[in-house]
């Protein structure tokens, strides 16, 4: 982010969290925190291979590939 | 290796940790349907999701769910019946999602134990903290280009097992003997192909010294280390460096590391990576993982002969002694080998031609037992040969090695090259004989008291009979004979 | 004759096309037609003529041998944030910068296998974030209605604010959206038009580009409440890629539209008269009850307590859970790339130059209030309060079947009006977030004019799965208020 816009943007969050820190009014002791929205058991499928072979689709977005791979700068260790 | 050292300042200990991340084995990936087979081309087996592409989402394998269970049951712990997958965040280009599916505070299964076989005959139970579902990462390939990492996904979302012992190993020997064991638990169980050298099984290294009796030491951790032989020499020297450290009166940094294999030394690996707050939080895209008892128990019926227990049957069913049934159930194809090798038979004697000639045979022909010429049926019926006298012993080494160069049954080799076992006296004491008269001059000798020329009369006589003698019958008529 | 073509509705579109009165073809013909005429809107990203087009030909055929599909024919618009195959798709972000999906959302798809046609894709706020439609890399839209005698450009809403415009101006029979804390139903209070948020599960978010998993969904925008019953029917349904859909059968929600309210209990919560609300929309909220009331329903008083805290909530749980939604644009395998230096720097660059402010906003937001140390005090806590919220409405279900509220505190405002102001641009969503912490089903209908001459809703929200009576209940009040109003086009070229 340039630096310029660093100021402004550090007031906004200051005043966005401070708005959210009235949340802490609420008392919830011995309140599950909501893990799901829905009420249903976790939907799983059979081991088989049904996906993948299609390496033009996951390669076709892609700026720079060499040899059917993905290429990236190096980290600089 | 006894797991101290000793410094200038006294003696350290110690304190050693593995977080071993094994590959599950199934046919797709944890999170999606893309083929889990090593070896393919980049990017073949990946599917949209595991390039986590905009709008893509996870649907559970149930398989690898019950890999978990199974291999948390055959390591004795408690099994979690309501867990829940977390989002680690971190960026790296092997990362495609940005986060990996994990399991942080409430992994699939809880505390159990490993038990090590030492090579002494000791055994030590080691802790396990827990084991965890999460996604295995794509890899980042540094060498093809000099500015350029390469990317491949397709190990990216293959499912992992993270089994985290506690920090109860007290040497380099114990961590090997635990990866060993670890190893040889999964083999058995079929969740995991324990093969570190492609990578299904990665070890990092945990490792801090102290006095003994004192608190625990500020550790390292060694980073993805890829065999036994590796994190013994990583556990070595990262020890030896912390002491050194301070004995010099300084402070352990706590620190990711890497093992450098060719040094054989560890480094420190950039320090950027360390500050890492992964903010973990439960994966909205998920529902929490439940399942009932019944299902446990389902699975917990259909559990093989885990390595202990068949250690343990070796021991007491079959008279083996401890440590060359924990030879033999080390691995489940050797274990089973034998079994068939050693039904109604002698199981010590075939338990040693199984460690040392076949072994040592295998082993020079880069062999393993699912591949060896010899089968057990065929290894069972030479020690039968040898037992019923038909050959002897130093015979049988002859007929080992062409049963390994031929595959052949034994008997049919003995036959074709008449090595049957001569066992009547009347023609061995013939032989004696001939053997004591053209040698007047030894009998002498040996009669003078130079007893090491038993050896040399022995060595004759079997020369004269093809080496087919009853080595028994040859030792009791030259006793008789020469001492006159 | 093409404008009142495209006037229809897609009931009335529907039952011309079934007797062959009107082709598809020159539905669709009039549709592009308009659009073209009306970029001055900015209402789409990307128009796909041909391709709607090939489209109405398809549906031509299959209605000629009696094959219709529940949408066959029906020119539609789709909010840039659904992926679809072969064609741009953006998320109103630069960050997806020349991104061709090679695949389908679910909701699309369904709705093409419906036979409904394609004129193109809807600018909208960027990755949804926003309530006015002017963070997105494309450009703001501009909201239809103009306070009469006043040209000054007003907002359509957000973040479906391009949807909105689009049903407003007639530039498609309906389009789809997405809502997440409002965004299908605020835009349409601001634009005279009908949204509906369907209960969270109930349409597949498999191919959506993900804002806040836990409660995005995708509804239809439409100009009747007959007409979103039509679409929602189409594209609802239970996909076994997406794990937090939910298999429950879709019900022929048409069929019970018209079916009376005598009887039936609505609840009017006490914190939804918020201080400062403007008395005309009181004034509206009253309207309602009265209408209702002459219908036969049952006006029943409730309270939600924990009503306020789902705003600030919302704005810890919804930016947490996309910081890591977004975490995967990093320029490695579609979408911009900005190549600078080592791989960190491209990251930094590619993200500095691909996000918005908004988005930055909340992507530090949802970073900070995940961090370790923060964790339990924010995160933990509003999903607490989210508990909290939701068993406020299940308490209410046990007095009430729906609740009828305003669905803005205000009408649409000038474009960039609220831009100095991040809080202030919030409270745009505090009717309609409560709805979205508990992920039940929720409708906003265009109920009257401001005195400034533009368009209010009013929302009822519903048991979960309870599509059925919610459209209902908003289909009495739709025949009560008999809400006629047309933005005057200062918008055309031609």
């Amino acid at each position: 982010m340039p630096d310029e816009d660093l100021a402004p943007m550090a007031d906004e969050l200051s005043g966005i969290l401070k708005w959210i820190e009235q949340l802490n009014e609420v008392g919830t002791a011995g309140v599950e925190p909501m893990t799901s929205v829905v009420g249903h058991p976790l939907h799983h499928r059979d081991d088989v291979v049904t996906d993948g072979g299609c390496r033009e689709d996951i390669l076709g977005n892609a700026t720079e590939t060499a040899d059917g791979y993905f290429v990236v700068p190096k980290v600089i260790e | 290796m006894g797991g101290t050292i000793q410094g200038a300042t006294g003696t350290w200990e110690m304190v050693i940790g593995l977080e071993v991340h094994a590959q599950i084995t199934s046919n797709s990936k944890l999170f999606s349907g893309a083929s889990t087979a090593f070896g393919a081309e980049p990017n073949t087996q990946v599917s949209l999701v595991d390039a986590a592409m905009p709008g893509m989402l996870p649907v559970i394998n149930k398989v690898c769910v019950e890999q978990a269970v199974r291999t948390g049951l055959g390591l004795k712990a408690q099994i979690n019946l309501r867990s829940v997958f977390d989002r680690k965040n971190y960026f790296y280009p092997d990362l495609p999602q940005g986060y990996q599916i994990s399991q942080f505070l409430q992994p699939v299964v809880g505390a159990g134990t490993v038990v090590l076989d030492m090579d002494d005959g000791r055994t030590r139970e080691i802790g396990i903290t827990r084991l965890h579902l999460e996604q295995d990462a794509g890899k980042s390939v540094h060498d093809l280009g000099p500015d350029r990492t390469y990317v491949d996904l397709n190990r990216s979302g293959i499912a992992l097992m993270e089994i985290v012992s506690e920090p109860d190993l007290r040497s380099s020997e114990e961590a090997g003997a635990y990866l060993r064991k670890l190893r040889s638990i999964l083999r058995y169980l079929g969740t995991c192909d324990g093969n570190m050298e492609q990578g299904s099984m990665r070890a990092d290294v945990n490792v801090s010294v102290r006095r003994p009796g004192a608190d625990y030491g500020t550790r390292c951790e060694i980073k993805n280390v890829n065999s036994v032989r590796f994190v013994q020499q990583a556990i070595e020297y990262e020890a030896q460096r912390q002491v050194d450290i301070l004995e010099e009166g300084g402070v352990i940094a706590q620190q990711t590391r890497l093992f450098d294999s060719r040094k054989g030394e560890t480094r420190s690996m950039r320090s950027k990576e360390e500050a890492h707050d992964y903010r973990y939080f439960p994966d909205p895209d998920l529902l929490p993982l439940e399942f009932d008892q019944a299902w446990v128990d389902e699975i917990a019926s259909s559990l093989p002969e885990l390595p202990d227990d068949r250690k343990a049957r070796f021991v007491g069913a079959l008279g083996l002694s401890p440590y060359d049934a924990g030879v033999l159930v080390a691995e489940k194809e050797v274990a089973e080998f034998f079994e068939e090798a050693a039904r109604d038979r002698d199981a010590k004697a075939v338990a040693n031609w199984i460690m040392g000639d076949l072994f040592g045979a295998l082993n020079k022909s880069g062999l393993d037992i699912a591949r060896s010429p010899i089968s057990a049926a065929h290894l069972g019926a030479l020690v039968d040969l040898i037992a019923d006298d038909t050959i002897s012993g130093r015979i049988a080494k002859d007929v080992f090695d062409e049963m390994m160069k031929t595959g052949r049954p034994p008997a049919e080799i003995v036959d074709q090259r008449g090595l049957r076992q001569v066992t009547d006296s009347g023609a061995i004491e013939a032989i004696v004989d001939a053997v004591m008269e053209s040698n007047p001059d030894k009998v002498a000798e040996y009669r003078g008291g130079k007893d090491k020329l038993f050896g040399f009369f022995v060595g004759q006589v079997m020369k004269q009979s093809q080496g087919k003698a009853n080595p028994k019958i040859v030792n009791d008529l030259l006793q008789q004979k020469l001492s006159g | 004759m093409s404008t009142s073509l495209t006037s229809l509705t897609i009931a009335d579109a529907r039952a011309q096309l079934g007797d062959r009165s009107i082709s598809a073809r020159e539905l669709a013909e009039s549709h592009i037609a308009g659009i073209e005429a009306s970029r001055a809107l900015n209402a789409f990203v990307s128009e796909t003529a041909d391709r709607a087009i090939a489209d109405a030909a398809r549906a031509d055929a299959r209605l000629a041998k009696g094959d219709a599909g529940v949408l066959e024919g029906i020119p539609v618009a789709i909010k840039d944030l659904f992926c679809t195959k072969g064609v741009l798709s953006t998320a109103g972000s630069h960050i997806l910068n020349g991104f061709v999906p090679a695949y389908e959302s679910t909701v699309t798809a369904n709705m093409w296998r419906e036979g409904a046609v394609m004129l193109g894709k809807t600018n909208m706020d960027e990755f949804a974030m926003g309530s006015s439609n002017e963070t997105s890399y494309y450009g703001p839209v501009l909201n239809p209605w103009r306070r009469p005698g006043d040209n000054r450009d007003l907002v359509p809403g957000g973040s479906s604010g391009g949807s909105a415009a689009a049903v407003a101006a007639q530039l498609c029979l309906g389009a789809t959206g997405t809502d997440t804390g409002g965004s299908i139903r605020q835009p349409a209070a601001f634009t005279g038009t009908v949204g509906l948020k369907p209960t969270y599960g109930r349409c597949s978010r498999w191919g959506i580009v993900a804002f806040a998993s836990s409660l995005d969904q995708a509804g239809p925008m439409t100009r009747t409440v007959g007409d979103a019953a039509i679409m929602l029917k189409a594209m609802a349904g239970y996909d076994a890629k997406d794990s937090t859909s939910v298999d429950v059968a879709v019900p022929d929600y048409e069929s019970v539209l018209e079916d009376s309210v005598k009887g039936l209990r609505i609840g009017i919560p006490a914190e939804y008269r918020i201080d400062g609300t403007p008395a005309e929309i009181v004034a509206l909220w009253e309207s309602g009850i009265a209408w209702l009331k002459d219908a036969g329903a049952e006006i029943v008083a409730v309270s939600l307590p924990h009503t306020k805290y789902a705003l600030p909530a919302y704005y810890i749980v919804a930016p947490a859970e996309a910081s890591s939604n977004l975490a995967r644009y990093d320029g490695v395998r579609y979408g911009l790339r900005v190549d600078q230096g080592d791989l960190t720097e491209m990251y930094e660059a590619t993200r500095a130059a691909g996000f918005g402010a908004e988005v930055k906003r909340r992507i530090l937001i949802g970073t900070y209030v995940l961090s370790a140390g923060y964790y339990d005090a924010y995160y933990l806590q509003a999903q607490k309060v989210r508990t909290l919220i939701a068993d406020d409405f299940k308490q209410a279900w046990q007095k009430v079947d729906v609740l009828l509220t305003p669905t803005t505190p205000e009408p649409a405002f000038g474009v960039g009006e609220k831009s100095d102001d991040p809080v202030a641009m919030y409270l745009n969503d505090i009717l309609t977030v409560p709805a979205n912490m508990a992920g039940l089903p929720a409708l906003s209908l265009p109920a009257g004019l401001s005195s400034q001459g533009l368009p209010l809703g009013l929302q009822v929200v519903g048991r979960a799965f309870d599509e059925e009576t919610v459209l209902r209940v908003g289909r009495a009040l739709e025949r009560a208020a008999a809400f006629d109003g047309r933005p005057a086009p200062w918008w055309r070229s031609s």
